[in-house]
């Protein structure tokens, strides 16, 4: 077990590592310049922009060797410093992703850990199972063949512009200041069902495939036909050949993150959501460097963070990780 | 003579199968679209071309006209061409790097391995998309081709994993002892005895290559970092919704290229589980 948590550690540290150099690296060896972008919309007079351009230079310490300025992003990110937002000016960027990343966890998090239930449910349940297999089938592919966000821009159309039952854009309405009462949280979920629905949908059909796959599969097994040769119920069979679904299926979680959350930002756009991919669109509309690279790196870590989780579940669950016998690969 | 036996058995099972049939009907469908629609579309993509602006379908502009006037047919299958470039390129570089270092480590073993194992790890745990977001964001100008090179670029490690792992059991059997006591070429044992044995695995991870380089793509150009120069899927979906197609009920600008991802990919996954059946006689319905 210290093996498999040190080498899955060590994985994430250089994968850390690794995300912090290139997202340093990036933005400086690409085209672009932000502060000349900034003091354009300021429309100053040559002069006087020429001075500022020296001062913002300076400022953000774009003007020291390449290592130097390596070595200090470093330092400051160790210290919870990712610099100041260009577009939001003068908002520091942490602070304006830590107001950001709550809409993102309330998105993700359900949308994730029910998808993920109810598909492996629904899948064990309709494999081998003829008209289920049938309907539930091709609905499962094209569920998990849509593009988020265009699940996310029907959902729209249908239910905020046909229908007109719920709101399409922004967290809660204009007309209301955020405040503990009822009819607030009210109107917080309804801004928060459809968005957490395209991200469900989708997830829900490629989970329904992937169990329904595994399950035949370990009916197909050794062991199952052994229980069913000594006359077990249908019920006990298909119950261990669930519970030993579930492992490939949580690491299939695992590698499933970085596509949610990719679909989330996509989803946030969508319902002008103001959660980390709304930040994102906007940043890069605005050459914002260090929004755009405190995007990705929260991004980063927070797949990490679930990596790390989902490892420990593995562990709970699998009881042969926890005895030395590795039982997952890599 | 076994051979054309097997072959013809392999043929008899996929005609047979109707997963198969119809998956692969509805991706030549589109393939068909992509190629002549353009010589049939009357404007070209960007061309100002109906001066009423936004109308629905009709005999004159048959996928209707945007905000703009833009014939959304014209864009539609433009886009839909670049579709399939994307697949074609980011699926194929991504299946061609991921078969290369899973071979690579999986039959060279030791440090090799160790330092390619730990590579795909990583880039595993990476997520894809904010890499690519982050690269592109700060291209100025960017192509159809640079951008299926990138999703290329990063989407080869699930192949690399699985090819590594099938390389490992493979690699100690006695038909591989036997041609390295033979003296054969590492690559020629690679590629002669070992390959031959996963080719049906490597059919299927390329069609899921080009299924997910599609979406990454859409994904991609949705966030507004496609394609400066030219016209995709996913941008259609970028501007209908940017220039408030959906608040103004112009269904047509945005349901056609979503629809086409949906329905390319869902026919492609399709296929795969035809295929499936076809090469694996465990997973038949008899």
């Amino acid at each position: 077990m210290r093996r498999y948590f040190g080498r899955k550690l060590l994985v994430y540290g250089l994968t850390f590592f690794l995300a912090v150099t290139i997202d340093w690296m990036i933005p400086r060896f690409m085209p672009g310049d932000p502060i000349a972008n900034m003091l354009s919309r300021a429309a100053l007079n040559a002069d006087a922009a020429r001075i500022l351009y020296t001062y913002y230079t300076h400022a953000f310490r774009l003007d020291l060797p390449i290592w130097q300025q390596y070595v200090n992003f470093w330092n400051a990110l160790l210290h919870g410093d990712l610099g100041i937002s260009t577009y939001l000016f003068p908002t520091p960027v942490v602070k304006v992703l830590l107001r950001a990343v709550p809409y993102d966890l309330a998105l993700l998090i359900p949308a994730i850990l029910l998808s993920w239930l109810a598909g492996n449910r629904f899948g064990a349940f309709a494999a081998r199972t003829k008209w289920l297999d049938n309907t539930l089938l091709p609905l499962g592919y094209i569920l998990t063949a849509t593009p988020y966000m265009w699940l996310g821009i029907l959902l729209a159309w249908v239910f905020g512009i046909i229908l007109g039952v719920l709101p399409i854009a922004g967290a809660y309405s204009y007309s209301m200041t955020p405040h503990p009462s009822w009819l607030f949280v009210g109107d917080v979920l309804k801004h928060w069902f459809l968005p957490f629905a395209s991200l469900f949908l989708v997830q829900f059909g490629g989970w329904a495939i992937g169990m329904r796959n595994m399950i035949i599969y370990e009916l197909e097994a050794d062991y199952s036909h052994y229980l069913e040769a000594l006359g077990a119920p249908r019920r006990l069979i298909r119950d261990y050949a669930f519970r030993n679904a579930l492992l490939p299926q949580l690491s299939g979680l695992a590698l499933q993150l970085g596509v949610v959350v990719a679909g989330a930002l996509v989803t946030e756009v969508v319902f002008s959501y103001p959660g980390i991919g709304s930040l994102l669109l906007a940043g890069i509309q605005n050459q914002d460097y260090f929004l755009v690279m405190g995007c990705f790196l929260f991004i980063i870590i927070g797949v990490l963070l679930a990596n790390f989780v989902i490892d420990i579940a593995y562990v709970l669950v699998d009881p042969r990780t926890r005895r030395g016998m590795t039982g997952e690969t890599g | 003579m076994m051979k054309t036996k097997k072959g013809s058995e392999f043929l008899f099972f996929a005609l047979r199968n109707y997963k198969l049939r119809v998956g692969l009907t509805v991706v030549l469908v589109f393939l068909a679209i992509a190629l002549v629609g353009p010589s049939l579309a009357r404007n070209t993509p960007f061309a100002y071309a109906n001066p009423l602006g936004a109308e629905p379908p009709s005999g004159e502009y048959w996928f209707g006209t945007t905000t703009f006037g833009q014939d959304v047919f014209a864009q539609f299958v433009h886009g839909l061409r670049a579709t399939f470039v994307v697949g074609a390129i980011g699926g194929g570089l991504g299946t061609f790097l991921g078969v290369l270092i899973g071979f690579t480590a999986g039959y060279r073993g030791g440090l090799v391995d160790e330092v390619l194992n730990m590579l795909t790890n990583i880039v595993l745990v990476i997520p894809t998309m904010a890499v690519l977001l982050i690269i592109t964001a700060y291209l100025e100008v960017r192509g159809i081709i640079t951008e299926s090179i990138f999703i290329g670029l990063t989407s080869w490690p699930w192949v690399a994993r699985a090819i590594r792992a099938q390389t490992f059991s493979l690699r100690s059997r006695e038909f591989v002892d036997l041609a390295r006591l033979s003296g054969m070429k590492p690559w020629k044992i690679v590629f002669c005895e070992i390959a031959p044995n996963m080719m049906s695995y490597l059919l299927l991870a390329s069609i899921l290559q080009f299924g997910g380089a599609t979406l990454n793509a859409a994904t991609l150009d949705f966030i507004g970092l496609g394609p400066t120069t030219g016209i995709s899927l996913g941008l259609m979906m970028n501007n209908a919704v940017l220039w408030g197609a959906l608040l103004l009920g112009f269904w047509w600008w945005f349901v056609p290229p979503g629809l086409a991802i949906t329905l390319i990919v869902g026919a492609l996954y399709v296929t795969n589980v035809g295929l499936d059946e076809v090469f694996n006689p465990k997973l038949r319905e008899m």
